[in-house]
Order: structure tokens, then sequence, then C-alpha cells
């Protein structure tokens, strides 16, 4: 699960990671009161103001700005709140931003030059080991950083037996080339940051850029935080943070019937069982020279009343001009998965395109003979090769 | 001989007395496989489908001899439920459990490390050598007895090629379903070099996904070590990028993990790669001719 910026950092807060103060407001109102507050903490006099959607680039797109007066905090508030926000990660579309977070101001001048860097926390998947990667290089797409000066990248692979160690915080701030008051202040910053990470059950941490001020503080400028969907029921007040205006509507309807669906540009929508199976659905509909609708799980428990509501939620989508059913069953009985289908053209009514079903496995024969039965009109294939095909064929290829 | 599980292993099942540990306990029973008996805490004494009840793994193992486990325990439980079989020195884990927290598995890894047992899973179909034993939750009846090997990160897809491999006129020697999990407890080229010591295993299927390394750690291994022919087939070529997709790790994250480097990598390595998952079998029977042939 994915988090607000806003959110993230007041998780880290909890665990004594340092960032900067800040207020979320929904409405242009809001906005003054927000920049005050935030400065009788800090007596900062220079805010930023930023948007908050699940995307990252938002400064590209114009969701953050620093305002050097209350006046500017206003107006930046006003302009950006309810603007549709176009950022490299969000596609062409944008993405509309309800909430804005007004934040203290951390690039002020000081003694010293301010600094940016960056540091992820992610799980290192070929040792099975959490990793902290991090650069001298800030500010910019890690990317990017990995791409043109690899050697800038360092890594520290934390053993889960004994946990981050005090030579490895050291390592980090050595390597970040600091001293004195700023080293002290990253070994206590990366030590909270990897306990934050373990204590909430993360899959990625991400800051960028971490800050050095100009008087050797050290903040969590930006935090991008996701969270292990599986871990949340150890955690149900980070479960109350979803939130549902970021998600794709059907995506939405699809969890909550116990669906896993992932909506895409196509045109061919499926209904699978098995995620890997859904993938090579995928790709064979794309072989066949259609491009997939959407991804669509329907589970090991495939019931008639679950496959009708995958339908409905496929034919929701404008783009599909055929549905491909591919049921491999195991524990799901393929007569089943016939019935929802049945159910499905009684209930609906009309369906407007063309459907191939493939239907093998387990009663795939009592399946055949119940759609047969029912006088519907679909494409029926037995083989995986059969059902390209006939993709191929009612796109008229 | 197989590998990891035959006629022989002594099966016992953790969630025994759960609505999936009963449903697919039956199955295993039915199909032929050895199961000895089962763990429920707090039920120990009691019978069910006419065998043991245990409260522990230790009891279970103690009593009847087990070196085969699978596992049916709710995900929160089933880190404990894994360590705890591993402890009581059983060879051959099986979870089935999806769901399991990454936290929870980062310990159970470094819980398993050095000790003598092997891990399958989590979030995976099981194993099967067929005619042998079932241990998993795939249908017995596509499978055929023969020398075809195959390992798969997903569980449909695997009945899938089992059963092009079956149409095509071969059989399985053991299919392994090693779960879409970020952090599995064998990887695929744990289970390629598995196979391909196995007397029994004549040929490979080796099917992946997109997201992580395993595919290609296990290619360039087949390219110095392999003395088999090997059909390979990743999953996800349509996927796009940073969109999560049911499986955990199936996350398209750095520049070997799409769909498009990892097929490349393996055909490098002389791995015949399919294009469309509906040409498993055949690739595989082709590529068994040219041997015979």
């Amino acid at each position: 699960m994915n988090l607000h910026e806003y959110q993230g950092k007041a998780i880290l807060r909890q665990f004594g990671v340092a960032t900067p103060e800040g207020v979320v407001i929904e409405k242009a109102e809001e906005a003054l009161a927000a920049a005050n507050k935030v400065s009788e903490k800090t007596n900062c006099t220079v805010w930023a103001v930023k948007a908050q959607i699940h995307a990252g680039g938002r400064g590209k797109g114009g969701g953050v700005k620093i305002a050097k007066s209350l006046d500017e905090v206003q107006k930046f508030a006003s302009d950006i709140l309810g603007m549709n926000l176009v950022t490299p990660q969000t596609g062409s579309k944008g993405k509309k931003v309800n909430k804005v977070l007004i934040e203290q101001g951390v690039y002020y001048k000081g003694a010293s030059e301010p600094k940016e860097f960056y540091m992820g926390v992610l799980l290192h998947r070929q040792t099975g080991k959490n990793m902290i990667m991090y650069s001298t290089e800030g500010g910019m797409s890690i990317e990017e950083v990995a791409e043109k000066t690899p050697h800038l990248i360092f890594k520290e692979e934390i053993e889960p037996s004994v946990g981050l160690l005090p030579y490895q915080t050291r390592r980090i701030a050595f390597n970040l080339k600091l001293s004195g008051k700023a080293f002290k202040g990253m070994t206590k910053f990366v030590e909270s940051l990897y306990s934050a990470f373990q204590s909430c059950d993360a899959s990625l941490f991400e800051i960028n850029p971490l800050l050095k001020t100009s008087d050797d503080l050290i903040f969590a400028a930006d935090s991008k935080v996701t969270l292990d969907d599986n871990a949340l029921f150890r955690h149900p007040d980070y479960e109350a943070m979803r939130d549902l205006s970021e998600e794709n509507s059907m995506e939405v309807e699809a969890r909550e019937a116990d669906l896993n669906y992932v909506k895409l540009d196509g045109n061919v929508g499926c209904m699978v069982n098995g995620a890997g199976l859904a993938m090579a659905t995928m790709d064979i509909i794309k072989v066949s020279g259609g491009e997939p609708a959407n991804f669509l799980d329907v589970g090991g428990t495939a019931n008639a009343e679950r496959v009708e509501k995958a339908f409905r939620i496929i034919l929701k989508d404008p783009n599909v001009k055929a549905i491909l059913v591919n049921i491999f069953g195991g524990i799901v009985r393929c007569d089943r998965v016939a019935q929802g289908i049945v159910d499905a053209y009684k209930n609906i009514g009309k369906i407007p395109v063309p459907i191939i079903v493939r239907l093998q496995g387990t009663n795939a024969v009592e399946a055949k003979k119940l759609i047969e039965q029912s006088g519907l009109k679909v494409e029926s294939a037995i083989l995986l090769r059969e059902a390209a095909d006939l993709v191929k064929k009612v796109l008229g290829n | 001989m197989s590998v990891l599980v035959n006629k022989n292993s002594r099966v016992i099942v953790q969630g025994f007395t759960g609505t999936e540990g009963t449903f697919h306990a039956t199955q295993m029973i039915e199909y032929g496989t050895n199961v000895v008996g089962g763990i429920t805490p707090g039920k120990g004494g009691q019978k069910h489908l006419d065998r043991p009840v245990f409260d522990t793994v230790e009891q279970a193992v103690n009593s009847t001899g087990a070196d085969v486990s699978i596992i049916f325990v709710p995900p929160a439980f089933a880190a404990d439920a894994i360590m705890e079989a591993a402890d009581a020195g059983i060879k051959v884990i099986i979870c089935i459990t999806e769901g399991i927290p990454v936290r929870d598995m980062i310990g159970v890894k470094e819980f398993l490390r050095g000790k003598p047992c092997r891990l399958i899973g989590p979030n995976c179909p099981g194993v099967i050598t067929p005619d042998e034993a079932k241990v998993g939750i795939m249908p017995g009846f596509i499978h055929k007895k023969g020398h075809i090997g195959i390992v798969s990160r997903s569980g449909t897809l695997t009945y899938e090629a089992v059963d092009q491999v079956t149409k095509a006129g071969l059989g399985q020697s053991t299919a392994i379903g090693i779960g879409g999990d970020p952090i599995p407890g064998t990887s695929t080229l744990d289970a390629i070099k598995l196979l391909m010591e196995d007397k029994e295993t004549e040929g490979i299927i080796m099917i992946g996904e997109i997201g992580g390394t395993m595919e290609t750690e296990a290619a360039r291994w087949i390219k110095a070590n392999g003395t088999k022919p090997v059909v390979g087939f990743i999953a996800g070529k349509t996927a796009p990028k940073g969109r999560k997709m049911g499986h955990a790790g199936a996350i398209i994250g750095g520049k070997e993990d799409t769909a498009e480097a990892k097929m490349k990598i393996m055909k490098e390595c002389g791995i015949h790669v399919a294009e469309s998952p509906a040409e498993i079998g055949k690739m595989m029977k082709e590529a068994m001719d040219k041997v015979v042939g």
C-alpha cells in the first residue's frame, strides 16, 4: 500500500526520524493558518507548498512550490489544490490534487551549503535481507544516478540476526562525507529510519532528498513509504490511511469483491485464475494481435457469484472489444465458473462483446455441457493455442 | 528416482483439521500420497481422516517418522509453522500459505540457514511426483509419469505446462512449484540443480515471471553446467512497469528483470524460449525428439 508524503512522514516521526514540520490542508482557506502554525513551531519564513498525490516527479509538473511570503503560500496553495497534476509518473491524464502539505522551508541560508542525499530501504531479494541503499547524489531520480555515476551509490546490507549495527551507520555517514554535528545527526537518522522500516512492516522507504541543512541538521525532506500489504493485519491504524481516491475506482470495487484486478489500456478483457496464468494470458492476447485491457485473477475459490462480479467490472471498461476467460481448474471447479458465466449472461442482459471461453482441468467436461445447454453464444476452446486463435478471429486479424 | 517427494515420503499436514487442510489432505490421500498424520495445536490425540492428530510437529515426527510436511496454516502463523517443522527435523517443508509478511520470511530464511532441510514456497502449489506422491494443491489427474522436470513460480501456469507436456505424449518426473513470493525457500536455480542431477529427469521446463533475477541466475548456471535440454517461458511481457500483478514477487523494477530481458539472457544461455505460453509443450517435445534423434 502506498502512502502520501504527509502520511509517510507522520509514521517516520513516530520513530524519531527528523522531518520538517508541516500541516496538510484540503481547502485553500486553511493555507494561512497552516503556514502560521508551522512558523510558530519553527520560526521559518519560507514554506514549501506540496501537492499530495501518489506519484513522483511532482516538482516537474508544478506541484511543489517554495513560498517566500504568506501571500505566496496562499497563492500557491490555491493554484495547486484542485489542479490536475501531470508528472512523469502519472501518465498523460494526470491526477487531481485533493490535499496540499504546507511545510517548513528547510533550504535556508546558513554557515554551510545545504546538501541533498538519497536514501532507500528495501528488501534485497537475492539475499533475502534488507538493504539500505544511499548516495551522495540526491534530489534527482536514483535511476539516473545508477546510470551516470553508479560508483556514487552505496549499499549496506542488514543481518537479520543482529539488525543494523552502529559501525554501519557510521560507515554511511563517512561515505556521505559528513563530519561533526551532521555526522552524528546522520547516524541517528539512519538508526531511526531502519527501526521505523522494521516496526511498520514497510516494503519500501525512499527518502529523496535526504537533506543536510545549512546549519547541519538532517531532515527527510521528502518521503515515499510503501507498506507490505500482507502485514497490514498487524497495523490497522495504517490500513486506515488508505486513500481510495488515489486508486482506480474499478480496482477498489474489485478488491472489495476479493478479485485481484489491475486496469490496463488495451482492448481485450481477460478473466483468469492464478496470477502467473493471468499474466501469460495477457501475453497470449498480445501475441494474437490484441492488447490486454486488464489483469484479473479470480483467485483459488472462484464461484459463480465472483465470476459474475468480474464480468461486470470488465464490462465497465468501454475499451473492451472482447473478453477471454481462461480457467485452469485445479481447486477451482470449471463447472462453477461456467455457471457464473451463464448467470452473468442472464443477470446482466445483453453482453455486447464476443466472449471466448477456455475451461480446462477439473470438471471441464461438465462445464462445457453447461454452457452448450444454456444456448449462449460463446467461442469455446480447449487448448490455450485454440483460445489464442479465437482471439485473433474475433479481432479480425 | 525423482526429486523431493516419492512413494516413500511420509507426509504430515500442518493445519490438518482446518477447511483447507482437510480438503487437500483428502485429495492427497485419494491420489495415493502416504499421509501419516497432521498437526493442529490443541487437538492432539484426536483422529482426522482416519489419521492421528498431534499438538506439535515434534510429536508427529517421533510417532510417525514423518519426513515431509505440507503447511496450510493462515499467514499470520505460517512463519512459525515453517520453523517448527524445521526444528522438528522435517527434511522437505512445503508451505502453501499465501500472504506471509516479508518481515516474517526474512526471519524464516535466517532461521533455516545451515539447517538440513529444504523449504518449498511459500505461496506455492506444492510438489508432485506423478503416481507416487502429490504434496500440494494441484489437480492430480492432469499429470502423467515421465521424464520432464518442471519448475515454476506460478500455480495455474504450472498446471498449464503439465497439461501441455502430457498432451504432447511426454510425462513428468517431478513438478515443483516454488511459489511467487519475493523470498522463496527454494530458488529457481536450486530446483534446476535438483532436476539436473536427477536420473529420472531427461528434460526440464522452467517457468518464470517478471521481477527478480532468479531465472537469469538459473540460465547462467545452465549455460555453464547444464546437461539436459531446457525449455523456458517468462510470464508478464505485457505487464506495465511498477504495477503489482498479484504475486508480490512480480514487480518490474530494474533492467534485467523485465520479461524481454530475461528471455534474451535465457536464449543466450542455450535455453529454448517459448514466446507464447501455448507453445511450451510443443517446444519440449521438439527438444526431446532432437536428443533422441
